[in-house]
C-alpha cells in the first residue's frame, strides 16, 4: 500500500485498503473555526478538538460576531481546552502546522476546504462541509472513498525566484483536475523544499480537486515536530511495493514563475512571461497557501527600497498572530510599510472576499491566495491571476503583472 | 427518497465551483437567504427559472473549491438531483450530505439539451433522456453512502440519535 493507503487501512481496522473501498475510520483531530452549533447535545472527543476564530476576525459584521459569541459559548460549554481566542487566532490550517496538532499518520479533518494543507505534516486531511462537521464532532468518525494515487517525483532544485507555488501552478496547467484521485510527493527535490513551501503545495492541492495530497515523513518534517508535536504520533512511509495510478516527474530546475489565470485552476496556468504587462489594481499576498513567514521574506526582498505602484494597492495578510508577531521582530512588516503596502490583521480576509481587501467592478487583482474564481475576491466582474508571493510583490512595485526575475 | 429522480434538465458545464453556488458576500447568510444568489454570478436570472423538480446537469469536476454547503442550497433553490461528467471530492460529500443525489456519469453532456426531461436511478446509475430517447450508465456512489442519502442528509441522520437537540 501507498502511505495514504496505510493510514485509511490502519484508521478503519483493516489489513488492507484499495481503491474503489468505502472507509470508515476514527477521526484523530477535529477543528473547527468562527462558529459553533448550539443546539449539539454531546461531542465525541473535546480533548482533540481545536477551535480557532479564523475567517472573519475580528468581526467585521453583527453576523459574525454573533457566530464568534456562539464559538465562546461552546468552548465554555463543553470545556474545550485547545482554543485559540482573539489575539491567539490565524487561519486554522496555519495555527494547526505551528502549534503541532497535524501529526504524521494521523486523520485530521476541518471544516474548510483547503484542510489538505497538513498532508504536508504526512497527516492525513480533507475538507468537510458543515453537516458532516457535525456529525464527526458528535461521533468522532467519517468516511471515505479510497481513490487511485498519482506519484509526484520533484527532482533537482527550483532556480532563484522560482518557488514551490509556481510547482503548484504548473502541474494543473500540465495535467488538469486529479478529481477522486490522491497525490503523494516523493523525489530527492523535496529536500530542497522547507515546511513553508510544503504548505503551499498541499494547501492548492484542493484547487486541483485532489482527495489528499500527501508529504512524506522525512528529516526535515521531523526537524519541524521537534519539540512542537502536542501528541505521539507514528508516520506513515508506503510500502516498497506500493501500487500508483501514475507517476509524474517534474523537474524543478526547469521550471520558470507560473500564474494561473482569472476562473479556474486545471488547464489554465501560463509563463510569468506570456502575461507579463496585464494592469493589476490590487495585488494580495496571504491565506494559508501564501501567509508564511518566508512569504514576508520573500515580499519584503522584493519592496526593500521600492514603492508601491500609483494606481495598485498591496496588501499583505498573515496566516496567524504568531506570523505577525514573527515578521514584525525580523522587520519584514516595517518595509512593507516603507513601501506603502498594508499589512493586515492575520485571518482568511480579501482571499475569500470577505473583508480587508474587497474587489470593485472591472478590477484585477494578482493574488497569492487560493482561489481565482468569478467574485472569488469580491466583485464578479473582477479578475483574479494568482502568482507567487515574488510575483505579486514584484507586480505590485511595477502595477503590471511583472516577472521577480526581472527586478 | 425514492431511488430514481425524473425533471427537466438544466445543462453547465466543466469546473462549476463553489463560489458560484454561494458567493462569498453570501457565505453568512442564513440558507433562505443564500437561495436568490445561486449562479447569481456565471447565470444571473436563472434561480427565477429553475422549478421545483428539475434536475441539474453539469460537466467535469463539478463542485470544485470550498466547503460551502452547496447541496443545502441546490436543493434550496428546487434541484432534486445531480449528474455531472464528474465530481470533486468535497463537491460530491455535499450532495450526499444535504440528501440531494449525486451521479457520475461521463457522457452526460452530449446525451442531453437543455431542458430535456431525464429520469435517472442514482442507486444503479442508469440516465433515460425521456425526451429524446438514449440511455447510458454512470458510477453510482457505493451502497454505505445512499443510506445518509435515503435519510435525508446527514442532518436528519444526526437528529434521529439524539445528538442534536429538538429544534
Amino acid at each position: 500500500m501507498n502511505a495514504i493507503e496505510k493510514i485509511l487501512a490502519k484508521h478503519s481496522e483493516q489489513d488492507v485498503v484499495v481503491p474503489g473501498d468505502v472507509v470508515v475510520v476514527d477521526v484523530d483531530v477535529t477543528v473547527q473555526f468562527d462558529h459553533a452549533r448550539p443546539d449539539v447535545t454531546r461531542i465525541a472527543n473535546p480533548e482533540k478538538l481545536v477551535l480557532v476564530h479564523d475567517h472573519v476576525v475580528p468581526a467585521p459584521t453583527v453576523q459574525a460576531a454573533n457566530n464568534a459569541k456562539r464559538l465562546r459559548e461552546f468552548v465554555d460549554r463543553f470545556d474545550i481546552p485547545n482554543y485559540f481566542p482573539v489575539g491567539k487566532h490565524g487561519i486554522s490550517h496555519v495555527v494547526v502546522a505551528e502549534e503541532g496538532y497535524a501529526l504524521p499518520g494521523q486523520i485530521l479533518v476541518n471544516a474548510d476546504s483547503h484542510t489538505c494543507s497538513s498532508g504536508a505534516m504526512n497527516c492525513l486531511a480533507r475538507g468537510m462541509g458543515p453537516s458532516e462537521m457535525l456529525y464527526i464532532l458528535c461521533k468522532g468518525q467519517t468516511w471515505y472513498m479510497v481513490g487511485s494515487t498519482t506519484k509526484i517525483v520533484l527532482e533537482g532544485q527550483l532556480p532563484e525566484r522560482v518557488y514551490p507555488r509556481d510547482v503548484i501552478h504548473y502541474i494543473p496547467g500540465q495535467y488538469g483536475d486529479f478529481a477522486g484521485r490522491n497525490l503523494e510527493w516523493h523525489g530527492d527535490g523535496l529536500s530542497t523544499i522547507g515546511i513553508d513551501g510544503r504548505l503551499t503545495i498541499a494547501t492548492i492541492s484542493a484547487e486541483l480537486s485532489a482527495e489528499f495530497s500527501l508529504f512524506p515523513y522525512d528529516d526535515v518534517l521531523a526537524e519541524y515536530l521537534e519539540g512542537r508535536a502536542k501528541w505521539p504520533f507514528e508516520p506513515a512511509h508506503p510500502d516498497s511495493d506500493a501500487e500508483y495510478e501514475q507517476t509524474i516527474t517534474v523537474d524543478l530546475s526547469s521550471l520558470e514563475p507560473q500564474v494561473v489565470l482569472p476562473g479556474k485552476v486545471a488547464w489554465n496556468s501560463k509563463g510569468v512571461g506570456e502575461v507579463a504587462g496585464q494592469k493589476v489594481d490590487q495585488a494580495f499576498i496571504g491565506s494559508c497557501a501564501n501567509g508564511r513567514l518566508s512569504d514576508f521574506a520573500i515580499a519584503a526582498e522584493i519592496l526593500k527600497d521600492r514603492q508601491v505602484a500609483p494606481g495598485t494597492r498591496m496588501i499583505v495578510t498573515p496566516g496567524s498572530q504568531e506570523i505577525l508577531k514573527q515578521a514584525v521582530k525580523a522587520g519584514y512588516v516595517e518595509t512593507m510599510l516603507e513601501a506603502g503596502a498594508v499589512v493586515t490583521n492575520s485571518t482568511c480576509g480579501a482571499c475569500f472576499g470577505g473583508h480587508m481587501g474587497v474587489l470593485a467592478d472591472d478590477e484585477v487583482c494578482i493574488t497569492a491566495s487560493t482561489r481565482n474564481f468569478q467574485g472569488r475576491m469580491g466583485s464578479p466582474k473582477a479578475s483574479v491571476f494568482m502568482g507567487s508571493p515574488a510575483t505579486v510583490a514584484a507586480s505590485a512595485v511595477t502595477g503590471v503583472i511583472t516577472d521577480p526575475r526581472d527586478l | 427518497m425514492a431511488k430514481t429522480f425524473k425533471g427537466k434538465v438544466w445543462k453547465f458545464g466543466d469546473d462549476i465551483n463553489t463560489d458560484l453556488v454561494i458567493p462569498g458576500y453570501a457565505v453568512l447568510m442564513t440558507l433562505e437567504e443564500q437561495l436568490p444568489h445561486c449562479f447569481s454570478a456565471n447565470r444571473p436570472g436563472w434561480v427565477d427559472e429553475v422549478q421545483p423538480g428539475d434536475v441539474l446537469l453539469a460537466g467535469r469536476n463539478f463542485g470544485v473549491g470550498s466547503a460551502r454547503p452547496i447541496g443545502d442550497v441546490l436543493r434550496g433553490v428546487g434541484i432534486i438531483g445531480v449528474v455531472a461528467e464528474s465530481f470533486n471530492g468535497l463537491g460530491l460529500r455535499n450532495c450526499i450530505n444535504a440528501g440531494l443525489p449525486p451521479l457520475p456519469c461521463p457522457g452526460i453532456l452530449d446525451a442531453f439539451d437543455e431542458g430535456d426531461t431525464a429520469e435517472v436511478d442514482w442507486t444503479t446509475g442508469d440516465v433515460r433522456n425521456v425526451t429524446r430517447g438514449g440511455s447510458l450508465h454512470g458510477d453510482p456512489i457505493p451502497e454505505g453512502l445512499r443510506d445518509i442519502v435515503e435519510h435525508g442528509g446527514v442532518e436528519a441522520v444526526l437528529r434521529s440519535e439524539g445528538y442534536l437537540a429538538a429544534q
